[in-house]
């Protein structure tokens, strides 16, 4: 029987006993067409476009090709820029998408009510969230991708431990990620949209996300999402080191966003 | 008797001290449309979202066929469609995208374009849903109501914004949900609409059921609020001809007709036009209406729907 004949009711007999059956497999597909669909409306939104791709990636062109960072007296002289660089970028790809990006998208859906009309479809909430987790995991491998590419062209070589900058990065996305959508669950849109690009500006320039800050300045923002992430980034890749006092602070944001996203985040 | 679509006892929910919800009933049948009528704030949105699962309630019990959606939501998700008052769709995808997705989250859905054909959505499928008028949004949004091949759907303001085309498509396709034995929640200002469509109505009214039963059998339960309406010429005042009809049956007076309130017998209604007669004035117009759901639902709230 082909759908154009098929009523969209039935008994009800038909309608529980199908009901009562839900497809193992159907749970796993809904989550990843959420993933499919979160991640094709960032990369086709021009906003998102911008502050996902094109600023990280061309800060990182920036800082590697001028003489800015040696004149900052924040490299030696002779030494290669990309060591700042190149962590300077992921660090900030992962503030844009998992902080800024999802926190703007998640406001706006939550104001016309995408969020509510989702979580009556069989995806659920819990479905939602896991799509948008997968959404910003799709998003952070192509934006590493493109800046490792840009950074292998521009002749990085430096030492880059691995499992480190994973680590960073799983626990960088789960902090900021949280705080974005705790953002995004409890203010307005306008709100929210103003606020998290003003904190990404913010983490970017003055939070140790980018650089590191030397002094008093620089104790207190090692501390916050951004300095924890912008340390363990530097100390993974380029000095092939783990900062594990930078990994526990970003696991403690971690924690406290999710548990605080959890009580607070308002679907409507 | 069949198991009903959805069926809900002593519904409450309260926002901390406010009680949104105090103590629903409602019951909904295959191939039938309620109504659910109440002025804003009523407590009808916030019914809704208990219903289909997305709140869970503060006491009562929700059923949709047997199902606690808000336990055993993966199950009722399956079997209801839900059209939000406004809208629910991201604002930078395109319709027939948000449909695809949609229909891949369910088992059975309908083809996209068995929705699009009918509703028209192929006319602005190009475009995203910030740049859609109001009506072209919800005739999206009722598509994504029934995308899943949902057994029961909730409308809430499915017309609001239409304009009379699209919503003769709207209400012809709630039509054949019926007539396919779909079960139809309808949250609605619109009193026509209700009158037209339902089967049967709830008036909702301060998180209460304040009255309940088919359309005409709400309008004609007390015959007393009949009324005869009776066109006059030359338009008045004509003070001494309204003391005359005053003295026959209760009545109010505009310039170019007069309304007489009340159940009449035809010999009150025959006094009546002869006392316009002798008065020498014209009778335009005369109309006997039956009480209408708005009045209805003044007289119980004390207070217009809108």
């Amino acid at each position: 029987m082909t759908g154009a004949d098929r009523p969209a009711g039935g008994t009800t007999e038909t309608a529980t006993s199908q009901a009562a059956r839900p497809a193992r497999g159907m749970r796993g597909r809904r989550v990843l067409a959420q993933t499919r669909f979160e991640t094709l409306a960032v990369l086709r939104n021009g906003e998102q476009l911008l502050l996902s791709l094109v600023l990280p990636l061309g800060l990182l062109v920036f800082l590697a090709r001028t003489p800015l960072l040696e004149a900052l007296g924040m490299i030696g002289p002779g030494a290669d820029p990309l060591t700042l660089a190149l962590p300077a970028a992921l660090s900030l790809s992962l503030a844009s998408t998992a902080f800024t990006g999802q926190a703007i998208a998640t406001a706006f859906d939550r104001r016309y009510g995408v969020l509510r009309q989702l979580a009556t479809t069989p995806l659920g909430t819990t479905g939602l969230i896991l799509g948008k987790l997968g959404a910003v995991v799709v998003v952070v491998i192509l934006q590493f991708a493109l800046a490792f590419a840009i950074a292998a062209v521009l002749g990085f070589d430096a030492a880059i431990d691995v499992p480190a900058m994973i680590l960073t990065t799983v626990l960088g996305t789960a902090a900021l990620l949280s705080l974005g959508l705790l953002l995004a669950g409890t203010l307005r849109a306008e709100a929210v949209l103003a606020g998290a690009n003003l904190v990404w500006v913010l983490m970017a320039g003055a939070g140790g996300l980018v650089l590191a800050h030397p002094g008093e300045w620089g104790t207190v923002v090692a501390y916050l999402p951004s300095g924890a992430l912008g340390d363990a980034m530097r100390a993974a890749v380029a000095s092939g080191t783990t900062d594990v006092k930078a990994l526990i602070v970003l696991l403690v944001w971690g924690l406290a966003g999710t548990l605080a996203a959890r009580r607070w985040f308002r679907f409507e | 008797m069949s198991q009903p679509a959805l069926s809900i006892r002593g519904l409450r929910y309260s926002y901390g001290a406010h009680q949104v919800v105090d103590g629903i009933d409602l019951r909904a049948d295959v191939g039938s449309i309620l109504a659910v009528l109440g002025p804003n704030g009523a407590g009808k949105s916030t019914t809704i979202s208990l219903a289909v699962g997305t709140r869970a309630p503060d006491a009562g019990e929700v059923r949709i066929f047997g199902l606690d959606p808000w336990r055993d939501h993966e199950r009722t998700s399956v079997l209801t469609g839900v059209m939000l008052q406004d809208g629910g769709l991201p604002m930078s995808s395109k319709p027939l995208q948000i449909l695809t997705h949609l229909a891949s989250l369910y088992p059975d859905p309908v083809p996209v374009g068995q929705l699009a054909g009918p509703l028209g959505l192929d006319d602005f499928s190009t475009r995203t849903i910030r740049r859609l008028s109001g009506g072209q949004r919800q005739r999206v949004a009722l598509a994504a109501a029934l995308i899943g091949r949902p057994r029961l759907v909730f409308l809430d303001e499915p017309c609001a914004g239409l304009d009379p085309q699209s919503r003769a498509v709207v209400h012809g396709f709630i039509r054949d949900l019926r007539a396919q034995g779909v079960a139809i929640v309808l949250t609605t200002h619109d009193l026509a609409e209700a009158e037209e469509l339902a089967d049967e109505v709830v008036v909702i009214d301060r998180g209460r059921i304040i009255a309940h039963g088919a359309p005409e059998q709400l309008r004609n339960s007390s015959p007393e609020n009949r009324r005869l309406v009776i066109g006059l010429a030359p338009p008045g005042p004509h003070p001494d001809l309204v003391a005359t009809l005053d003295a026959i049956a209760p009545t109010a007076a505009g310039d170019s007709s007069v309304v007489v309130a009340g159940g009449l017998s035809s010999a009150q209604i025959a006094a009546l036009c002869r006392a316009i007669a002798e008065a020498g004035v014209h009778i335009t117009d005369i109309q006997m209406q039956a009480q209408s759901l708005s009045d209805v639902f003044f007289e119980l709230t004390g207070r217009p729907l809108r």
